[in-house]
């Protein structure tokens, strides 16, 4: 058996990712993210990586671009406003087809909002906060066991499809402390990298790593292969947990750290004779379609739950299509859905289904 | 044997995410019992989540005073350390417990507080838990002391070992944690005050070790518990 450690979610992303055999690190610091960074800054030099922290997101974000265009594994991370200050290299980036692994450890916005949990970046990671017809991959775990996992999993993604991949977590996911079991030795998954610019040493062409085409011709062929790709991903790698989902009245729909809220509420709900199931999407970008296909003629109504206005919510819809009616309750501005919040909304629900 | 607290001065500090909170807060109730005016400072500067002021309304119930930094558990992530702390420090007639943010970075507060602590009749506990990555063995551990001493521009006077795995905490663990306290004592003189375990602890830890159980009470809670 490997390792097994206490640690908190930021630090266990950094330990992952250098495990998957990232040794480069550049972000900037923010609440609540900075552990990641702290872990980093400790641990690279041990390792012989680098760790650099850049004078800002946007420096950060470009030093990422220069290093994965070179084929090595390189992660940054930060929280809202400084994923939002990256995206127009995330757009760059997923242009020239870069591997790399991006960590929004979200909080309350718009704006600098504040430093309370949150998941009100949904619409930004997984319909694209930079511009242009470009996904990333986009992965939320739920536990810290699960931070370590999905962190490795990221990795082979990025460099298996030769695109961005997204840890998506909240300020209680990075914060909190959960036990974590290491595997003995970590699967890294290698992948053809003759596209990268490392040095061609006379023996081959150069190899270019851009995202301009200036003949629209051209780059309307580049984007139909983003898009072949794309597609392809949909079609394989989708991931989702159904729980407690036979017989359920009602399905809540939930990813993240809500998706335990849920939990807690399916626990209080049987309690009360109550069937609730919960669905939690680990893909949010691809939206788990496969996973409510499974689970469409079970209940009476979904019920999305999240930290936001309701933002998974319209892919829900989207994958519900009209079949069965689907109801949101959230929380807003850092401030954390609690199960009575969840309990008072299905009562409503069951009301109107009686 | 239990832990007792005969300084009137308590500081906990150590490698963040060691405990100091939950011990803080645990302590605060220990004195309490055996005196009328306790104060918890909550002097995290560093870590704006988890944090003793979390059990700030169960411990006023039972009469404990709480202060923390200005704006702490609000959007404002500014340390802004309040001219009542210094006040108590110097006020003879109170008890006092200072839960202090992790690592060096947490621990250099206390520098400001030079001409308050020194003089005074303290106890600095460093409280490490030997699962966590950075506190593992003997030279990283101690290279917490030494940095933790030099930014606080105290000296760290016994040891806490809070050597655990939430729900999953064996009694090997507990002792594994001993055994490092044991190393860091030869090394470094500092004595150990205690190990600890959660109330319900359901193993007999008591009678194999040779040093205090404290016992502690969870105060501090996730949002879904």
């Amino acid at each position: 058996m490997g390792e097994k450690l206490l640690m908190k979610g930021n630090e266990v992303i950094a330990e992952a990712a250098i495990r998957a055999g990232c040794r480069h690190y550049f972000g900037y610091p923010i609440t609540p993210q900075t552990e990641l960074m702290h872990y980093m800054a400790k641990k690279m030099p041990k390792v012989g990586g680098v760790f650099l922290q850049a004078e800002s997101e946007v420096s950060a974000i470009n030093m990422v671009y220069g290093a994965a265009s070179t084929g090595k594994r390189v992660l940054t991370s930060s929280s809202s406003p400084g994923i939002s200050l990256k995206q127009e290299g995330i757009s760059y980036a997923s242009g020239a087809q870069l591997p790399a692994v991006i960590v929004n450890i979200m909080r309350g916005g718009p704006g600098l909002g504040g430093i309370q949990p949150s998941q009100s970046d949904y619409f930004q990671a997984t319909k694209g906060g930079g511009h242009g017809d470009y996904h990333m991959i986009v992965l939320a775990p739920s536990s810290v066991q699960e931070l370590y996992e999905l962190t490795v999993d990221a990795f082979n993604l990025a460099d298996k499809y030769r695109i961005l991949t997204m840890i998506l977590g909240d300020g209680i996911l990075g914060q909190m402390m959960e036990v974590v079991n290491f595997r003995d030795e970590e699967k890294i998954e290698t992948y053809d990298k003759s596209w990268a610019a490392n040095g061609h040493k006379n023996e081959r062409e150069h190899n270019t790593i851009t995202s301009i085409h200036i003949d629209p011709a051209v780059l309307e062929q580049w984007n139909i292969g983003y898009q072949k790709k794309y597609q392809l991903i949909t079609e394989s790698e989708q991931r989702y947990e159904l729980y407690n989902c036979d017989d359920a009245e009602i399905i809540l729909v939930a990813y993240g750290s809500v998706a335990r809220i849920c939990k807690g509420a399916i626990k209080e709900a049987a309690a009360q004779g109550i069937k609730l199931g919960l669905i939690r999407p680990i893909t949010l970008w691809p939206f788990p379609v496969k996973g409510i296909e499974k689970i469409i003629d079970i209940p009476k109504a979904f019920l999305t739950v999240e930290m936001s206005s309701g933002q998974m919510l319209e892919d829900v819809r989207l994958a519900v299509d009209g079949r069965k009616p689907v109801y949101f309750t959230g929380r807003m501005g850092g401030m954390i859905p609690t199960v009575k919040n969840i309990m008072d909304k299905v009562m409503e629900i069951k009301e109107r289904h009686s | 044997m239990e832990l007792r607290f005969d300084k009137r001065i308590n500081i906990f500090c150590g490698h963040y995410g060691s405990g100091k909170s939950e011990i803080s807060v645990n302590s605060a109730v220990s004195v309490k019992s055996a005196y009328d005016d306790v104060l918890l400072v909550d002097l995290d500067i560093v870590n704006p989540f988890f944090r003793s002021l979390d059990a700030k309304n169960k411990l006023e119930s039972l009469g404990i005073s709480v202060i923390a930094p200005e704006f702490a558990n609000t959007n404002v992530d500014v340390p802004v350390i309040g001219p009542e702390i210094a006040a108590a420090l110097r006020n003879q007639n109170r008890r006092v417990i200072l839960d202090v943010g992790g690592d060096e970075d947490g621990a250099r507060v206390l520098g400001r507080y030079f001409f308050d602590i020194p003089q005074q009749d303290y106890d600095m506990f460093f409280v490490f838990n030997r699962s966590r990555p950075m506190t593992r063995d003997l030279s990283e551990t101690i290279e917490y002391i030494n940095e933790i001493q030099l930014a606080s521009r105290l000296k760290i006077t016994r040891l806490i070992n809070n050597t655990h795995y939430l729900g999953e905490t064996t009694p090997e663990d507990v002792l594994y944690g001993a055994e490092l306290a044991r190393e860091i004592s030869e090394k470094t003189g500092i004595p150990l005050a205690a190990s600890c375990v959660m109330k319900g602890f359901k193993h007999d830890i008591a009678s194999r070790i040779d040093h205090p159980l404290f016992v502690l009470d969870n105060h501090i809670l996730m949002p879904f518990k």
